[in-house]
């Protein structure tokens, strides 16, 4: 096993462990926590990727997905602020009402 | 300007209904009454210089006034023809017409309606004469139609009687099948002739070789046409409903002008007729069945409108008897005879029925010779003519028709005058019945109406005179040698000719004795009568009945087609299968729309886990197609 295969291993470790997070775990601190750690295995993968195929682009798009997380995190934490405003608990299913 | 004379008598009423429908609301009944007979006079007027202009001329009088549809070699041109035969009926539709029209003026003074009735009867005599009028063929229908209109129009004129609307739609409707025919017998002729120019027809038919077109079955389809809106069986049953509309209505539509439209289309194409033996045997017998069977029904009849109604329906047979022989122009003299003392006879009871304040039943008439004595006094002189007494106008031409029923080398029979014969004879019956129950005997009025009788306004006796007079001098015209030019006479069969004074008298004392019969039985006061119902109860019932025509179409045709059209059209086509289908794709997209809103829970990991089942899938998918 060479060193791209063992870090795009590790990459889909990373992203099935931030799937399976989102999916079980309640707490929405937790589910976020694991979306990070999903985009973090992408991008892990795209690194592996652009090192191997010696290509800037896989980097440059790298800091993309940087600044989205940040952008979504910014956006995700007052969000979950006002929810436990709102009703005082981090359990997703208190707010299953909110659905259309 | 003299170029467009003809166009000037079509549209002289059409600018009266305009201004009357328009204006006349806002201008009061004077300027109604002046316009409203004012132009028809005009268009009368007209009508007699072209008369003379033809006279001086010779040749007919052609007014082309555009052309409406160019078609390779052939097309449509609205134009006016004038001829003899044209000449004739344009003088007879604008004459009688202003005489009504002026009449009309006293009958109509108290209807709040007043324009409205004035439009329209204008509106009648535009298109009564640009079916006169017109030389191609569809010029005659756009008339032909637009009559019917203006007949619908006038039958259902006091329209909030559900009574009187529903008889003018009968008498749409019943036109609307004769209409069939006749548009089915112009495509015919296009097809075959590429003209629809009356003449152009006649001239083909006329010429060596006739053109490669069945002439008896143009001349039945058309004949379907005449047979709806001169009201001949068997789509005669709108004529006597035709009754609910205003009498003078009845006077200048339903006995003087537009239900003889059907006699004058096929004296029009006689060129048809001639060539067409068949067609002509059919003319002729349907005439004489529908003269016969009418004058029965007439025989039984209460109301004095519904006595003329078939008793007109019974003289438009005898036209097409003449027209069936081959006699075309007495057919037109007919026409023009039965124009003056039908309308004479149709004003006269409009005068009883103001006289009496609107009642029109017989069995509460009686005794009015004396207090009404003009309109009494006319309308028996119009009795004697319809009846055939000489030396009266229906005595001329009805002894014409009877004299080519029995001799014409093409199509008369001893049958056929036997049958006109016995007609006469029940028209002078039914016909001073008519006038011994409204005028002689004892009143059986009620108090109150024999009170108000009144002889009526001099704007109606005046014309009631008038008619009657022409009704007494007009069989002198010598009309079909006049036509005789343009609608030959019909061979006489040699061995008959030395019949002719005997049919003369032959019809002499048939008239005389049905002015007797009806003497006898109703001379006394009704006992004879009485007792005659009485022995004949039986056939009483069904005259009266009128043949429960009218319920055997109800249960045979109207019955059926209800029930089609409620059971299969509406219930099965209409709600079940177009309302069904829609229905059923609503409820299919609510139900399946219904099955994917439980996906929405709220739950967000469940979300997620679908996401993630759609990636596995969406990803299986491309790895297998990849």
């Amino acid at each position: 096993m060479d060193k791209i295969q063992f870090l795009v291993a590790i990459s889909v470790a990373l992203f099935a462990l931030g799937l399976l997070g989102v999916i079980v775990r309640r707490n929405v601190l937790i589910m976020l926590m694991c979306m990070e750690l999903m985009l973090n295995g992408v991008n892990l993968s795209l690194v592996a990727f652009a090192q191997q195929a010696a290509s800037a682009a896989g980097a440059v798009l790298v800091f993309m997905v940087f600044v989205v997380a940040t952008a979504e995190v910014a956006i995700a934490i007052p969000i979950v602020l006002l929810l436990v405003r709102r009703k005082d608990a981090l359990d997703l299913d208190a707010y299953a009402d909110l659905k259309g | 300007m003299s170029r467009h004379l003809l166009t000037l008598i079509v549209l002289l009423p059409l600018l009266g209904f305009l201004l009357n429908g328009l204006l006349g609301n806002r201008l009061g009944k004077r300027f109604v009454s002046a316009v409203g007979c004012g132009l028809p006079i005009l268009a009368f007027a007209v009508a007699v210089k072209c008369f003379l202009d033809l006279r001086a001329g010779g040749t007919p009088l052609i007014d082309t006034v555009y052309t409406w549809a160019d078609i390779g070699g052939s097309g449509f041109e609205v134009a006016f023809y004038f001829d003899a035969l044209s000449a004739v009926m344009a003088l007879i539709v604008t004459g009688v017409g202003s005489l009504i029209h002026v009449y009309s003026i006293g009958y109509m003074k108290e209807d709040s309606s007043y324009a409205r009735y004035f439009a329209y009867l204008n509106l009648f005599l535009f298109f009564m004469l640009s079916l006169v009028l017109g030389r191609s063929l569809l010029v005659l229908f756009v008339g032909w139609e637009g009559v019917g209109l203006a007949s619908y129009l006038l039958i259902g004129f006091w329209f909030e009687d559900p009574e009187k609307a529903r008889a003018g739609k009968k008498a749409f409707i019943t036109n609307r099948i004769g209409d069939a025919g006749f548009l089915l017998g112009m495509f015919l002729l296009y097809q075959a002739l590429g003209t629809l120019d009356a003449d152009r027809i006649n001239a083909a038919f006329m010429a060596p070789v006739p053109p490669a077109v069945s002439a008896s079955l143009l001349g039945i389809l058309l004949f379907i046409g005449a047979c709806g809106k001169s009201a001949q069986i068997p789509l005669h049953v709108w004529l006597p409903d035709a009754m609910a509309g205003p009498t003078p209505v009845s006077a200048l539509i339903h006995a003087a002008t537009m239900v003889t439209a059907g006699v004058y289309m096929v004296s029009r194409l006689s060129g048809i007729y001639m060539h067409a033996p068949e067609a002509s045997a059919v003319v002729a017998t349907i005439g004489a069945a529908t003269a016969f069977f009418a004058a029965t029904i007439a025989i039984a009849q209460n109301d004095i409108k519904k006595v003329l109604a078939y008793s007109t329906i019974s003289q438009l047979g005898f036209m097409f008897v003449a027209a069936g022989v081959g006699a075309y122009g007495v057919a037109i003299f007919h026409l023009y005879t039965h124009a003056f003392f039908k309308a004479c006879l149709f004003l006269g009871a409009g005068s009883v029925i103001h006289a009496l304040g609107g009642e029109q039943d017989l069995r509460r008439m009686g005794g009015l010779a004396r207090k009404i004595p003009v309109t009494f006094a006319t309308f028996a002189v119009a009795t004697a003519a319809i009846a055939g007494i000489p030396p009266l106008a229906g005595f001329f031409s009805k002894d014409e028709i009877l004299w080519y029923a029995f001799a014409s080398s093409t199509g008369g029979s001893p049958l056929l005058f036997g049958v006109a014969a016995a007609t006469a004879l029940l028209t002078a019956f039914y016909m001073f019945r008519l006038l011994w129950l409204t005028f002689f005997g004892a009143s059986r009025m009620s108090k109150e109406v024999e009170h108000h009788v009144h002889e009526s306004p001099l704007s109606m006796t005046g014309v009631l005179v008038v008619l009657a007079a022409l009704s007494a001098v007009g069989g002198f015209l010598a009309l079909p040698q006049f036509l005789g030019s343009l609608l030959p006479l019909p061979e006489v069969v040699p061995a008959l000719e030395h019949y002719e004074t005997t049919l003369v008298v032959t019809s002499i004392v048939i008239a005389f004795a049905g002015l007797a019969a009806a003497a006898f039985v109703y001379g006394d006061s009704g006992e004879r009568a009485e007792r005659l119902r009485g022995s004949l109860s039986g056939l009483y019932r069904v005259l009266s009945g009128k043949y429960f025509i009218d319920e055997a179409y109800d249960r045979l045709i109207g019955r059926p087609l209800y029930w089609i059209s409620e059971r299969v059209f509406f219930r099965l086509g209409d709600q079940k299968i177009i309302d069904g289908t829609l229905h059923g794709l609503a409820a299919l997209g609510r139900r399946t729309a219904g099955g994917f809103s439980r996906v929405q829970t709220g739950s967000l990991h469940l979300y997620a886990l679908l996401v993630l089942i759609g990636i596995i899938a969406s990803l299986a998918w491309s790895f297998r197609h990849g």
